[in-house]
């Protein structure tokens, strides 16, 4: 008889793995990538596949020099290539895009131990590193193609005070912006796919968005341009859900969200610069394992008495 | 509000199958251990004959059941058997005569009182039945001035894929099974019984509802979501009374009784024929099984001998599971025999589906075994703190309340082996 395979129980698993669950982001991201291209031609696709291409390399190597397992194909590298591209001005010379996806994958990932270890999000951390570098290159913007002939520069809607752009606008994707953000309806339609194939909760996003069109109404600002225009919703949907960085209960989530969304308008309305959604985000993945430890989750059938005994301890 | 749970795949492909009774293998042996507790004695010597029914195994310990001949025939050795737990038991083998001769003077039990009651229900080697093997005696006998016992649940979740011998019993014992909900209720004082039945069993639950109805009212049928793990002891309590069975505490504590449907439907027949447990439905199923079935085999009957039945070729199995695939355990020995807790057996072949995306990567912190986990504990956090052997996190987090479900390994994208760490960590809070 042949030997037979004894393991611990259960003996069978889910059919969801980790590069499923990239390949599901990475399949969400498509309408945004879909609209950059409309609007911003070629470029966009060369940014996207430059972004994407590094970020695989980054991997590799890293790999191959700390002499671990092959981690590529869990696809996470590409997602973070991809993000990262969406977050950058289309004229941003393709160079600099390599120096973000280094510091993405090579400084904030894989030095701290690969997936799962990094303490912010990769792609979030290589557009503050490149803004921070960059600061010309970063907030120089240009028209989307089919709207002016020449390459022109045109404030985004966060600086231009003057009502240039209509809401329509804005949901659509028709004025100046990062390559994958300015295009909110394709944004959404990537969420709504996201929710649904159950990768992400909506707490995040709801809890992100929700709390920066209250701020902004409280604060005496337009509340729906506040959440249409800049990085709000790409930073809600794609990279503030990332699982690594963000709190894994529920009540954590809002929490997180939250806090990312009065970040936000903390920085847009009285700090220096016109956009906040990647510091928010970067400050909140650091406070996370303190939201974290205070949201931890009660188990069912521990007795109250003792509840109150463990808070009399602390 | 109703605990947390998953949706399996429940390949129930066995549902629609009547049991039928296996033919009398030729030898069988009778571990003297099948139930949480002491092992038995070995009554009868190398030589003796043996008949159906007759005690061939006892102990004087209260924690333990007797264990009884499921065979006429002739002792022919003592042996040793290795078990899963590590632990090696007595066994007692036999060679079938095929004439299945029962042992003369078999009756249902005299029963005048709660005493005499959970007597009989020892001597009839109950033990619970659908896996954990706890004996059903101890659970009736509770103190009367400690516990005031008003529920009686029949657990008949079955919500383990693959497993429907719970299911048939239901179809098969419907007045068996009233029968021992009667003599539990008149012996124990219970007032309030529920039946509690997973949805995906619509016939069972609707032979339920209309036995229970000319039963009397104080009978109900609760149809519970079909969400692994509904037939855990806590879960059912809570979706079915609204009660928390607390850190520490049993059922009664909180005044519920829960014992499974095919223990109820066994102590309904003892209390008409006085037979004891000799025999024990069981499906069998697995994608090296050709002919998934429900078999009643005489307990003792080697595992090849059933799978033979299930026209399963034992050379192409790489995996059998005695019980379901989430806390069954595996079997190492396809020649060892049935114990009374075995519900099924299911064979699995290499390669297939069941081996497919079990490569580990590291823990992305998706939150998803906090979300599957049904006593709302954090397996991604235990886990961690295990690998450092973080003995205070352990406790505060209370890795105690981990019963093991599987749960979280199940839904785990980067396939880690969280329950089994949690197991482990029970293990090191014990030393």
């Amino acid at each position: 008889m042949r030997d037979l395979t004894v393991s611990p129980s259960p003996h069978i698993r889910s059919r969801v793995t980790t590069s499923r669950i990239m390949l599901h982001v990475l399949i969400a991201l498509i309408p945004a990538f879909a609209a950059a291209v409309v609007l911003f031609g070629v470029r966009a696709i060369v940014m996207v596949c430059v972004c994407m291409g590094s970020a695989f390399l980054w991997e590799r190597g890293c790999n191959l020099i700390m002499k671990r397992p092959n981690t590529t194909g869990d696809l996470s590298a590409l997602v973070t290539g991809m993000i990262l591209a969406f977050n950058l001005p289309p004229s941003l010379p393709y160079w600099m895009a390599v120096v973000g996806t280094f510091v993405a994958i090579v400084i904030t990932k894989q030095i701290f131990g690969g997936l799962g270890q990094n303490f912010a999000n990769p792609a979030i951390v290589g557009r503050i590193v490149l803004m921070m570098s960059f600061t010309g290159e970063m907030t120089s913007w240009v028209m989307p193609n089919y709207m002016a002939q020449d390459v022109i520069t045109a404030p985004t809607p966060l600086v231009e005070k003057n009502g240039l752009y209509s809401y329509l606008d804005l949901f659509i994707g028709r004025h100046p912006g990062c390559i994958g953000e300015v295009c909110c309806a394709a944004l959404i339609a990537g969420g709504i796919y996201l929710v649904i194939m159950r990768v992400i909760s909506i707490h995040i996003p709801v809890s992100f968005v929700g709390t920066v069109f209250v701020f902004s109404w409280a604060a005496g600002k337009d509340p729906v341009y506040q959440i249409l225009s800049g990085g709000v919703m790409l930073g809600a949907i794609f990279m503030a859900t990332d699982y690594v960085t963000s709190p894994v209960s529920k009540k954590g989530k809002v929490i997180f969200g939250a806090g990312c969304g009065v970040l936000t308008c903390l920085i847009r309305f009285y700090a220096n610069y016109p956009e906040g959604v990647s510091f928010a985000i970067l400050l909140m993945n650091i406070v996370t394992p303190y939201i974290d430890m205070l949201t931890r989750a009660k188990p069912v059938g521990v007795p109250a008495v003792k509840k109150e005994a463990q808070g009399d301890e602390k | 509000m109703k605990l947390k749970g998953i949706f399996l795949d429940h390949k129930k492909n066995t549902a629609g199958s009547a049991s039928v009774v296996l033919p009398t293998p030729k030898t069988v042996r009778i571990a003297m251990q099948q139930c949480a507790g002491a092992a038995c004695d070995v009554l009868v010597k190398v030589g003796d004959e043996v008949l159906v029914g007759q005690k061939i195994g006892d102990s004087d310990k209260y924690m333990s059941v007797p264990v009884h001949s499921s065979v006429s025939g002739k002792v022919t050795g003592i042996s040793e058997l290795l078990q899963v737990s590590g632990r090696v038991c007595k066994c007692v083998d036999i060679e079938t005569d095929g004439e299945q001769r029962y042992m003369p003077g078999l009756k249902a039990p005299q029963v005048s009182d709660k005493d005499s009651f959970c007597n009989a229900v020892r001597e009839s080697g109950c033990c619970g039945l659908g896996g954990a093997g706890f004996p059903t005696h101890v659970k009736f006998g509770f103190d009367d001035t400690r516990f005031s016992v008003d529920t009686l649940v029949i657990n008949a979740a079955e919500c383990e894929p693959y497993l429907t011998s719970d299911h048939r019993t239901m179809l098969e014992d419907a007045d068996s099974i009233f029968n021992g909900i009667a003599c539990i209720k008149k012996y124990l004082g219970i007032k309030n019984v529920c039946i509690a039945i997973e949805k995906n069993k619509p016939d069972a639950i609707d032979l339920m509802r209309q036995k229970a109805q000319r039963a009397g009212a104080d009978i109900r049928v609760t149809a519970l979501s079909t969400r692994y793990p509904q037939g855990a002891e806590k879960v059912i309590v809570y979706n079915t009374t609204g009660r928390v069975v607390c850190e520490g505490q049993i059922p009664a504590d909180v005044g519920v009784i829960v014992i499974n449907v095919s223990t109820c439907a066994f102590i309904g027949q003892y209390m008409k024929t006085g037979v004891p447990l000799v025999s024990k439905r069981i499906t069998v199923s697995g994608d090296a099984v050709a002919s998934p079935c429900n078999v009643i085999v005489p307990i003792g009957t080697a595992f090849e001998d059933i799978l033979w039945y299930g026209d399963c070729d034992p050379e192409s199995i790489d995996k059998a599971i005695a019980g379901g695939p989430m806390m069954g355990t595996d079997l190492f020995d396809l020649r060892d025999p049935v114990c009374k807790t075995h519900s099924a057996l299911l064979a699995f072949r290499h390669g297939g589906e069941r081996e497919r995306n079990r490569v580990q990567t590291a823990c992305i912190r998706c939150g998803r075994c906090i979300e599957a986990c049904p006593v709302g504990l954090m397996p991604t956090v235990l886990e961690k703190a295990f690998d450092k052997k973080d003995r205070q996190t352990l406790k505060k987090m209370k890795v105690s309340l981990c019963m093991n479900c599987g749960s979280c390994s199940y839904v785990c994208p980067a396939k880690r082996d969280l329950a089994e760490k949690n197991q482990l960590a029970k293990a090191l809070l014990r030393t």
